[in-house]
C-alpha cells in the first residue's frame, strides 16, 4: 500500500501507485477495444432488419407453438428409451475406458512419467475439448446413423471427464495409506487394490453419476446429427416446421433432465 | 538379527539425513531410537525396509541383504518386517479385518485378495491377532470409526500377521494421549517377547521409552551418538544428544505435551464420531 | 483362545446390508442392461463397412490438410473466437446482477424469485436447443450463436455468484455495517472481496466452455466453426476435419493453460 508525500507535509494513502493505476486504466482500455473489435468482426455480415425483426419473430413462433399437440407424445416413448440408453451405456463404456486412463495419468500410480502420462493427459484433453455432438457428426459420418455411434459419441466424451477427475483425485490420495500397503510387501497391483481404490472409491460414485447426469442431457440432443433418441425426432419436427410437435419434445426433454438431476443428486447424497 | 553397515541417505536436497550408521539388533530386543526431530530416525527405518532408497551402505535381515534386492525380492523381503507407523496408515475406508489381513499381502496373489479370499489359515491368525489385541468383535467396522488407541492396535495387528522377524515402529505413541501411548508400548513388548522379535521403536518421548526398552539409540544429525542401557541415559547424554536444556526443568514442558497431546487426540475422537 | 477361532469363516461386509435390497438392486441392473442391449438396433453390415471410413479418419490425423480449406478454416474460427469474447463479456456482466438478485441473503423475495427463473431458464434447456430457437429469431449468423452462449453464460455464472454470495462470511458484513457503512459501500468493502477472485476464475472457466461451444452450435448455424466442420465431414474431406479439431484442442488447451496462470494468481 503506497503512501505519497502531499505538498502540505501529510502522508497521503492510496491503494495503488500511479503507476499501478495507469497500468489497470491501459488494461481495461486494451479490453474494451478487444471487445468491440470483436463485436465488429462477428457482425460484418449481421443482416440488422432480421434482427430488428426478432421480437415480432419471436411472438410468431410462440404463436405457433401453442397450443402444444400432446398426441405427438406416443410417437416419443421409443426415442426416449434409446436416449436412456445411450446415455447409461455410453457412460457405462466410458467408464470402463476412462478408469484405466486416469489411473496412467495420475503422477501417483503411471507406470511411466515420461511417456505414459503425456499421452494420458493428451487423450483427456482431447476428449475433453471435443463436445459430445462434434463426436456424433463424426461418428455418424463414419459408421451411419444410429444408436451406436451415439452410445460411442458418449463415451468418447465421457472419457476425458471421467479421467481429469479421477486422476486428480489419484493424485490427492494420503500418502501415508500407500506405503502401509507397500511395506506389508505389497505388489504393484495390490498396491492399487488396496492403497488407492478404497480411497478413490466415492469420488469415482461420485464422478460416474454426476457425468451420467450431463451425459442424459446430451443425449436428448445427439439426434440432431442423426445419432438416434429424442433429437432424432426434434430434428424432423423443427424442419418440418411443426411447431405443435416441438413444445411436446422441449417439455419431454425439461422433464427426462430434470428426473435424471433429481436421480444423481439423490444418488450422490447417498454415497457421501 | 538386523545388521545396518555405513548406511548413508543423501536426500536430492542436499540434506545428509544418515551418515555412516552402524547397527546391530539382535532377536528378542526392543531397542528404541530417540532423537531431535530431523536427526534421521524416520529415515533409517526406512532405509531398512527401502521404503527410502539408502544412497550406500548394506542392510541384513537374518543374514541375508536388503540393500540390492529389486521386484520380487524385495517384496519377500518387506513380508519379514513389519511396519506401525505414527498416524496409524490404516486404509480408512476398509473394515478391521480387512486392514489386518492387508499384511498379508505379500504372501497372496492379487486375485485372492482382491476378491478377499485369504486362506483359512491367515483368517484365523487375523481373528486370533484381533482379539489378542483387545480388538474383539470389531473385525468389521471401518477402520474410520475407531479412536486413536484402537486403530493403532489395528496397525499392530496388520504388521504381526505379517510373521515379521522384525518390528519397525514410526513414532506409535505420537498420536495418542499418555494413558493409551503406555498401553499401546506395553502391548508392543508383550507381543515382541512372545514372538521372539527384534524392534526399533523411533520415539520422542523419553520418559516413555526408557520405561519400556531394553537399549536405547540416540541419533543425532545422522549419526548414532549414543547405544546403551535405558539407566545409563544421563543428563550429558541427553544433552549430546537434543542440545542444550536444563533436563529437570523440563518437568513442565513436557507435561504441557501431553496435555497437547491428549487435547489433540480427544480432537480426533471427536473429529471421528462426528463423522 | 486359538480353539475357539480355529475354522471361523470371514467374508467382508456387503456393501449394501439389507439382502432383498441387494439382490433387487442386482436383479434390477441385470434385467436393464439386458433390455438395453436387447433392444440396440444396430446395423452392423453398415458399422463394418463404416470401419475402413473410420480407419481413413484416423488416418487423417496423421496428416491434418490445413491448406484446402484454409479460408473457410480460418472464418470459421474467426467467427468462433469473436463470439466466445463478446458472448462472455456480455454473459458475465449480465449474470452480476442476476447473481445478486438469485442470492437470498442479499435480495428481497420477488427479485429472488425473478432471478432464480432466469437461471432455472437458461440451465434447462442444452446450448443447440436454445440455439436453433434464436437462429429462428436473428437469422443465421453468429449473432444468434453470441446470444445464445450469453444466455447460457448467465444461468452458469449467477447460480455459482449466488451460491458464493450466500455463503459469504457474515460477520466480515457485520464488521462492516459496524462501522456505519451503506449498502453499496458493504457490497464493496465486505462483499467483493470474499467472492471475486473465484469470480474471475469462474469467468475464464466459462470462456473456455464458450469456445468449446461455439464449435458446436454452429450445426444449426449459429456461426462459428462448427458449420466448416460439418461441411467438411458432409464432404467426406477427413483432412480438413483432423485439422480443424486438431486447431480446435490446440486452442482449448491454451486456454486452459492460461486460466491455469490466472487463477494461480489470484490466490
Amino acid at each position: 500500500m503506497p503512501t505519497i508525500p502531499l505538498p502540505s507535509g501529510h502522508l497521503a494513502w492510496r491503494r495503488r501507485t500511479p503507476r499501478a493505476v495507469l497500468l489497470r486504466w491501459f488494461g481495461w482500455l486494451l479490453g474494451v477495444l478487444l471487445v468491440v473489435q470483436c463485436w465488429e468482426i462477428m457482425n460484418a455480415d449481421t443482416i440488422w432488419e432480421f434482427v430488428y425483426d426478432a421480437p415480432t419473430q419471436a411472438g410468431d413462433l410462440l404463436g405457433r407453438m401453442w397450443p402444444p399437440r400432446w398426441s405427438v407424445l406416443e410417437k416419443l416413448w421409443w426415442p426416449l428409451w434409446d436416449t436412456l440408453n445411450m446415455a447409461t451405456l455410453g457412460t457405462a463404456l466410458g467408464v470402463v475406458l476412462g478408469v484405466p486412463v486416469a489411473f496412467l495419468a495420475a503422477r501417483t500410480t503411471t507406470p511411466s512419467l515420461a511417456i505414459a502420462r503425456p499421452i494420458a493427459l493428451l487423450v483427456i484433453v482431447s476428449s475433453r475439448s471435443i463436445n459430445s455432438l462434434i463426436w456424433a457428426l463424426l461418428l455418424v459420418t463414419v459408421m451411419g446413423p444410429g444408436v451406436l455411434a451415439g452410445i460411442i459419441a458418449i463415451a468418447l466424451r465421457s472419457i476425458g471427464f471421467i479421467g481429469k477427475l479421477l486422476y486428480e483425485a489419484l493424485e490427492e490420495t494420503d500418502p501415508k495409506q500407500i506405503e502401509a500397503i507397500t511395506a506389508t510387501g505389497a505388489s504393484g497391483a495390490q498396491r492399487i487394490a488396496y492403497g488407492f481404490v478404497p480411497q478413490i472409491m466415492p469420488t469415482f460414485a461420485g464422478i460416474s453419476v454426476y457425468r451420467w447426469d450431463i451425459n442424459i442431457r446430451e443425449s436428448t440432443v445427439l439426434g440432431l446429427v442423426g445419432a438416434g433418441g429424442i433429437g432424432l425426432q426434434l430434428n424432423a419436427s423443427v424442419s418440418r416446421l411443426a411447431w405443435p410437435e416441438v413444445t411436446v419434445m422441449f417439455v419431454a426433454i425439461l422433464c427426462t433432465v430434470a428426473v435424471s438431476e433429481w436421480v444423481s443428486a439423490r444418488v450422490r447424497a447417498a454415497i457421501i | 538379527m538386523l545388521r545396518v553397515r555405513g548406511l548413508t541417505k543423501t536426500y536430492r536436497s542436499g540434506d545428509k539425513a544418515l551418515d555412516g550408521v552402524d547397527l546391530d539388533v539382535p532377536r528378542g530386543q526392543l531397542m528404541a531410537l530417540i532423537g531431535p526431530s530431523g536427526a534421521g530416525k524416520s529415515t533409517l527405518i526406512r532405509c531398512v525396509n527401502r521404503l527410502v532408497e539408502p544412497t550406500a551402505g548394506e542392510v541384513m535381515v537374518d543374514g541375508s541383504p536388503v540393500t540390492g534386492l529389486g521386484g520380487g525380492a524385495l517384496r519377500a523381503a518387506r513380508r519379514r518386517m513389519g511396519m506401525i507407523f505414527q498416524e496409524y496408515a490404516l486404509v480408512e475406508r476398509l473394515t478391521v479385518m480387512e486392514n489386518v489381513l492387508s499384511g498379508r499381502l505379500g504372501y497372496v496373489g492379487f486375485w485372492a485378495s482382491w476378491m478377499r479370499r485369504y486362506p483359512q489359515a491367515d483368517v484365523d491368525e487375523a481373528f486370533r491377532l484381533i482379539e489378542r489385541c483387545g480388538l474383539g468383535g470389531m473385525h468389521d467396522k471401518r477402520a474410520d470409526q475407531l479412536s486413536g488407541g484402537q486403530r493403532q492396535r489395528v496397525g499392530i495387528c496388520r504388521a504381526l500377521i505379517q510373521n515379521p522377524a522384525l518390528l519397525l515402529v514410526d513414532e506409535p505413541t505420537a498420536s495418542l494421549d499418555p494413558k493409551t501411548s503406555r498401553q499401546v508400548m506395553r502391548l508392543l513388548v508383550e507381543l515382541c517377547a512372545e514372538r521372539n522379535l527384534a524392534a526399533i521403536v523411533n520415539i520422542h518421548d523419553v520418559a516413555l521409552a526408557q520405561m519400556f526398552v531394553q537399549r536405547i539409540v540416540g541419533l543425532r544429525a545422522g549419526r548414532i551418538v549414543f547405544d546403551g542401557a535405558p539407566d545409563a541415559l544421563s543428563t550429558e547424554t541427553l544433552t549430546s544428544i537434543y542440545g542444550e536444556e536444563d533436563w529437570n526443568a523440563s518437568r513442565p514442558t513436557e507435561e504441557d505435551e501431553e496435555d497437547e497431546a491428549q487435547a489433540r487426540a480427544i480432537a480426533t475422537r471427536l473429529a471421528a464420531e462426528a463423522r | 483362545m486359538s480353539a475357539t477361532t480355529t475354522g471361523r469363516r470371514w467374508r467382508p461386509p456387503p456393501f449394501i446390508a439389507n439382502p432383498w435390497l441387494r439382490l433387487a438392486l442386482y436383479g434390477g441392473v441385470a434385467l436393464y442392461l439386458a433390455l438395453a442391449l436387447g433392444t440396440l438396433q444396430v446395423n452392423w453390415g453398415r458399422v463394418a463397412e463404416g470401419l475402413v471410413r473410420g480407419w481413413a479418419f484416423v488416418a487423417a490425423f496423421g496428416s491434418p490438410d490445413f491448406t484446402s480449406r484454409w479460408a473457410e478454416i480460418q472464418e470459421g474460427m474467426i467467427e468462433s473466437l469473436t463470439m466466445t469474447v463478446v458472448s462472455t463479456v456480455l454473459g458475465v456482466a449480465l449474470s452480476l446482477p442476476v447473481g445478486l438478485g438469485a442470492a437470498r441473503n442479499l435480495a428481497p423475495l420477488p427479485v429472488y424469485l425473478v432471478c432464480r427463473f432466469i437461471i432455472a431458464a437458461s440451465r434447462s434447456f442444452p446450448e443447440i436447443i436454445v440455439a436453433i430457437l434464436f437462429v429462428k429469431m436473428f437469422g443465421f449468423g453468429p449473432l444468434a450463436g453470441m446470444v445464445t452462449l450469453a444466455f447460457a453464460t448467465i444461468g452458469f455464472m449467477a447460480k455459482l455468484l449466488a451460491e458464493d454470495l450466500e455463503d459469504i462470511d457474515e460477520a466480515q458484513v457485520e464488521a462492516i455495517r459496524a462501522a456505519g457503512a451503506s449498502w453499496p459501500q458493504m457490497m464493496v468493502y465486505a462483499v467483493q472481496p470474499q467472492v471475486l477472485p473465484r469470480f474471475i476464475g469462474l469467468s475464464v472457466y466459462r470462456l473456455d466452455i464458450n469456445f468449446r461451444e461455439s464449435a458446436v452450435i454452429g450445426i444449426v448455424g449459429a456461426g462459428g466453426i462448427g458449420a466448416t466442420l460439418n461441411t467438411s465431414f458432409d464432404r467426406y474431406e477427413f483432412g480438413t476435419s483432423a485439422a480443424i479439431l486438431i486447431l480446435i484442442i490446440a486452442i482449448v488447451m491454451a486456454a486452459e493453460y492460461a486460466s491455469g496462470i490466472i487463477r494461480k494468481r489470484l490466490q
